[in-house]
């Protein structure tokens, strides 16, 4: 099977501190992965390397077999094909909901005004936003900014949507929301990486999950087996905590 | 005439007299100030922009050169003419460019030349704060949909940045309308200038000087309130409205069943 994405021996430093160490892994067109594990286990950096926000330091990772981090690559380009949601949702504070959902189609798709934003309408509708489409990101709920954010990647027509912990900066109420929205966008096919903490959308909804634990990819396996019957220790340790936090160990 | 001791009958007179001279005078303070923010601003705005223009590791050696020799290009101009009075500046430039380049000025080109050029080497810095001031997540978000720098900065971060620092530009305006008056050294016939001929032909200094305060009191009292207001613009409407008829509701969404297939694609090759 052609992966989408294959990454090879990562590494990434940040000064003398390596955060991720000789990552191995790969995307299968339409495979919903949820990538786990405990805060500073390297995670979001791991995503953030993927679209290039962050430099890799050694390793490579391949999209559809070249190199993203050749010379000659269409960075930007590649950045349209793989989108990218993010915690803090970084909506543009200058434009309403339907052009935070336009400007990349007019700017790097170079599409009609028009056909951009039927497009952006159709998402917004998609994600239950349309009604607040004039509506400026400070008037919003988070839970409505992350839907935003999810449709405004949507406009993009991703082959693959990073997600990196979309519901950590949201009130519990709100978690559901987009969680649905997810869940929809899963079935529908789509390639999906979720950074997250949500442990029953990782059991219920990923065809794969990854535990990673300091910087390395302890547990890679379907959910069945990470959550019945991890083969680590460390995994069984940390699900251990996050499910059933009062349980004496 | 008025008695020499008659504050109010002279000030009066001098407007009687020279009226015309201090309104003249006042149309070309507020051009230079104008004109000198305005094109100032741009000059800011472009070296700020290609300050922050970042330098990869992947970028040729070459394009390395270019951008680290306009950085240092940008750093000196600033530092000069941040760090020289612009009444120097003025002397400078205007005799510089007659005695050296052989360019005869009119005194209100220079003026309009020196103004813009020193308030863009302050513009710069102060828009520099301005980018510095928006979160990177917005340029992060802006990055993930694949925009280059420059679309970036012009669809996103200026926008945001700029918006910020409406208040120092604002100041820069108020400063440039004081400040012109320095100009009156290359014989810019600006406020002061006008204000100076007036007291020397009536031997009345301190009434035409005062006229001239009061002038340009008005003048930036006017413009900061105007500025709010345009703040106030750019801010746009407290309130957005919500489209009728649509459902307003995500789990509705489940229960009509939305096709998101259309979001299906092959993928791989």
């Amino acid at each position: 099977m052609a992966y989408n994405i294959e990454i090879r021996h990562l590494r990434k430093d940040f000064g003398n501190h390596t955060v991720l160490r000789d990552i191995d892994f790969s995307v299968s067109p339409g495979d919903v992965v949820c990538i786990i594990g405990a805060s500073g286990s390297g995670k979001s950096t791991l995503l953030r390397c993927i679209n290039l926000l962050e430099r890799p330091s050694g390793g490579s990772i391949l999209f559809h077999g070249e190199d993203i981090q050749s010379r000659a690559f269409q960075v930007a380009s590649y950045r349209a094909r793989v989108g990218m949601v993010f915690q803090q949702f970084n909506l543009f504070y200058n434009m309403t909901a339907l052009e935070n959902c336009v400007i990349g189609q007019m700017k790097v798709l170079k599409r009609s005004r028009a056909e951009s934003e039927e497009k952006a309408g159709l998402y917004l509708e998609k994600v239950g936003m349309l009604p607040y489409s004039n509506a400026k990101p400070r008037q919003l709920s988070g839970g409505q900014k992350q839907r935003v954010a999810i449709a405004r990647a949507l406009c993009m027509d991703p082959e693959v949507l990073l997600f990196d912990e979309p519901t950590s900066a949201l009130d519990p109420e709100m978690v559901g929301d987009v969680l649905l929205v997810m869940r929809d966008l899963a079935k529908s096919g789509l390639t999906m990486l979720v950074v997250t903490h949500e442990m029953a959308f990782a059991r219920d909804v990923s065809h794969r999950v990854v535990f990673m634990d300091d910087g390395v990819i302890v547990e890679d396996d379907v959910p069945g087996v990470i959550f019945n019957s991890p083969r680590q220790p460390r995994t069984r340790e940390f699900l251990h905590r996050i499910l059933r936090p009062n349980d004496p160990q | 005439m008025p008695d020499s001791n008659a504050f109010g009958a002279w000030i009066v007179y001098l407007l009687q007299k020279d009226g015309m001279l201090f309104l003249r005078g006042t149309g070309v303070t507020m051009l230079v100030a104008i004109t000198g923010t305005v094109i100032g601003f741009v000059i800011g705005l472009l070296v700020a922009v290609a300050r922050t223009i970042p330098i990869r590791p992947e970028d040729g050696a070459v394009k390395k050169g270019l951008l680290r020799m306009l950085r240092f290009l940008m750093a000196a101009y600033v530092e000069v003419f941040r760090g020289t009075p612009m009444i120097v500046q003025a002397v400078v430039i205007y005799y510089g460019a007659m005695q050296y380049m052989g360019i005869d000025m009119l005194p209100l080109t220079a003026a309009i030349i020196v103004i813009s050029i020193n308030t863009g080497a302050y513009m710069a810095e102060i828009i520099r704060g301005g980018i510095i001031s928006v979160d990177s997540g917005q340029t992060e978000g802006a990055q993930s949909l694949g925009m280059t720098h420059w679309q970036t900065m012009v669809g996103v971060v200026l926008p945001q940045g700029v918006r910020n620092i409406m208040p120092s530009i604002g100041n820069e305006f108020v400063v440039n309308i004081k400040d012109s008056s320095v100009l009156n050294i290359i014989s810019v016939t600006e406020l002061f200038f006008n204000a100076k001929s007036t007291a020397g032909t009536f031997y009345h200094f301190f009434e035409a000087y005062l006229i001239a305060a009061a002038i340009y009191l008005v003048l930036t009292f006017t413009t900061t309130r105007l500025l709010r207001l345009v703040e106030k613009r750019m801010d746009g409407p407290e309130n957005y409205t919500v489209i009728p008829g649509s459902q307003t509701d995500v789990s509705a969404l489940v229960k009509l069943n939305t096709d998101l297939s259309v979001l299906k694609r092959g993928g791989g090759d």
